[in-house]
């Protein structure tokens, strides 16, 4: 009985959420991911080794130094950066619209479970997927150039808030989603173009002032530049502004997707 | 007086297309209860379920689950309560004993322990050899028994059943008739939605029947039943007749040469059409009623308030 009167209180008790609710989303989510390994884990590490391969070693020697380093040492930083934000993305986007099509996402919406716990769940298994795909990225760039961390603070928080964010976009993708095909539609026709615009490949100091000032409102090129400049000390912008930015387009996106829930957006008739 | 399992005011739900789904139903069904709710397709049946798992948004009206409120009690009133759905909205690529673990957890129970309770339900709903199968391995009866299974892990107070045995073959239909029966005995109140009445008639104490978003009966089966004015009965005959036999005060049709129907009032006897077959020289060798009695009553119901 007394173990009763704790579920209770966890279910009722928003303020906390209910923390076995959450490993349990927490837990499925990453399962799910692992279990699907060739689809999550393999693709990225692939199409990262391409990029290193022809970019970094072939075209890269022929461009010579880019802010005082190797175009292959330049680039890892936005690559990592890519991997993160495309995984966190598509991670939380396919698994919420998936259990959506699947209708298994009544399973949690007839249970004792805040909004904010699914939330932060599913946040939480988009973050560890992006993590996963970054740490595989990274280990397959030593092959390729030496890595030194300048500012260890700067990546592991850049890199988490980074993924945070697109976590909860996915989510918000998710919601929105009435067919597999909107799931694809917002990485091809946005997230892409932003990412390869963001200044992984290049500096905007390349850019005319003209586009540089438009460069700036990409907020990809904030998280990759701040990145960038936690694995090597230097950045395009402003590592104030590139926080700034980030905090606050997570809280504002978290905010939304929390709304959307409670609104039963998507979910509920 | 102890609160209700269920107690339903003024519910109305309209859809975002106009579709009026519910028409300010109240609905109140007792601890304890084995109750039906019964009508046909479109009725409103499932809306009322929607609503009561926070699946659809009510338009109005309040709802409470054991004396908790769904909207400012939304946690309590679902720890009490438990839902088999009609659809199979589990997760077709996760293993049987996976999903109940999940839901579990989703109700705030540790893994330690509910493990042993969902090995109890596997076990007694006859999915114990399939709980590291994957669910779309399932027959469609045994997903029916999984939905089952998965309702009950948080041990509800309410446990809520939209057609639970729709495709399940009759064997497979007793089983889980005694099964519920067993569950509701040890407490828990039930309510039951289904297309085959005699199920209802056969596990359920009390009835409310809707139709078009209003509650248009409700009372005990029994007391339902008596309000059924004619019982038509069926008589297999040992000999063909070729013309209708004549029993003053009974209304009979020959349905072939070996079928004779006979409406029977309320408080008309038996003992007489035996008497009057008798002495015309009619053999019956057996007989039963034309429909399930509540079915009769059911499409007397339904059909009267469409026809007004």
């Amino acid at each position: 009985m007394t173990q009763l009167r704790n579920y209770e209180a966890q279910a009722t008790d928003f303020g906390n959420p209910n923390w076995v609710a959450l490993q349990t989303i927490v837990r499925t989510e990453i399962r799910r991911f692992t279990r699907i390994w060739v689809q999550t884990l393999i693709p990225p590490a692939i199409t990262m080794t391409l990029y290193f391969i022809i970019f970094g070693s072939l075209i890269g020697q022929r461009i010579g130094s880019m802010n005082g380093f190797d175009y292959m040492a330049y680039i890892v930083p936005g690559l990592i950066m890519m991997s993160v934000i495309t995984n966190a993305y598509a991670n939380v986007s396919s698994s919420f619209f998936g259990a959506k099509f699947g209708k298994f996402i009544e399973e949690m919406l007839v249970s004792p479970i805040s909004n904010q716990t699914i939330l932060v769940g599913y946040i939480v298994g988009g973050v560890a997927r992006a993590l996963a795909v970054a740490v595989i990225v990274t280990g397959l760039s030593l092959f390729f150039t030496d890595l030194r961390v300048h500012n260890v603070f700067a990546v592991i928080s850049i890199a988490v808030l980074t993924a945070v964010l697109f976590s909860i976009l996915g989510l918000i993708n998710g919601i929105y989603a009435k067919r597999f095909d909107d799931v694809s539609i917002v990485p091809t026709f946005v997230l892409t173009p932003l990412t390869y615009l963001g200044g992984v490949f290049f500096s905007i100091e390349l850019l005319p002032s003209f586009w540089a000032s438009i460069a700036q409102l990409n907020p990809i090129l904030y998280v990759v530049n701040a990145f960038r400049f936690g694995i090597l000390g230097v950045s395009d912008i402003s590592l104030v502004w590139a926080y700034g930015i980030l905090i606050s387009l997570t809280l504002v996106s978290y905010m939304m997707a929390l709304r959307l829930l409670q609104n039963g957006a998507g979910v509920r008739s | 007086m102890s609160t209700p399992a269920l107690s339903i005011q003024q519910l109305s739900k309209i859809y975002d297309n106009g579709f009026v789904a519910l028409k300010g139903i109240d609905l109140t069904v007792e601890r304890g209860d084995f109750f039906a709710l019964l009508g046909p397709n479109g009725a409103g049946k499932s809306t009322t379920i929607g609503i009561l798992c926070s699946l659809v948004t009510k338009s109005s009206g309040d709802v409470s689950v054991m004396g908790f409120n769904i909207d400012r009690d939304f946690g309590m009133a679902k720890r009490h309560l438990g839902v088999v759905p009609q659809e199979f909205n589990f997760n077709q690529f996760e293993k049987v004993e996976n999903i109940l673990i999940n839901t579990a957890g989703y109700h705030g129970i540790p893994r330690s322990e509910a493990i042993p309770r969902i090995h109890h339900y596997l076990k007694k709903l006859g999915l114990w050899d399939k709980r590291d199968v994957m669910s779309r391995a399932l027959s469609g009866g045994m997903k029916r028994r999984l939905l089952i299974a998965r309702a009950l892990v948080h041990q509800p107070d309410l446990l809520i059943l939209d057609e639970p045995t729709a495709g399940v073959d009759i064997e497979l239909r007793r089983g889980m008739w005694d099964f519920l029966s067993e569950i509701n005995q040890q407490g828990t109140t039930i309510i039951l939605t289904t297309h085959y009445l005699e199920e209802a008639e056969a596990l359920c104490r009390n009835v409310a029947i809707i139709n078009h978003g209003e509650i248009i009966a409700r009372s005990s089966i029994k007391d339902l039943l008596a309000t059924l004015h004619t019982v038509t009965f069926v008589c297999d005959l040992e000999k063909p007749l070729s013309a209708v036999p004549v029993i003053d005060g009974y209304e009979c049709t020959l349905t072939d040469a070996l079928s004779l129907e006979v409406e029977v009032d309320r408080g008309q006897s038996l003992n007489a059409v035996f008497v009057a077959l008798s002495a015309n020289n009619v053999a019956v060798t057996s007989m039963r009623t034309k429909t399930n009695r509540l079915e009769e009553l059911f499409v007397t119901l339904t059909s009267s308030k469409d026809a007004a």
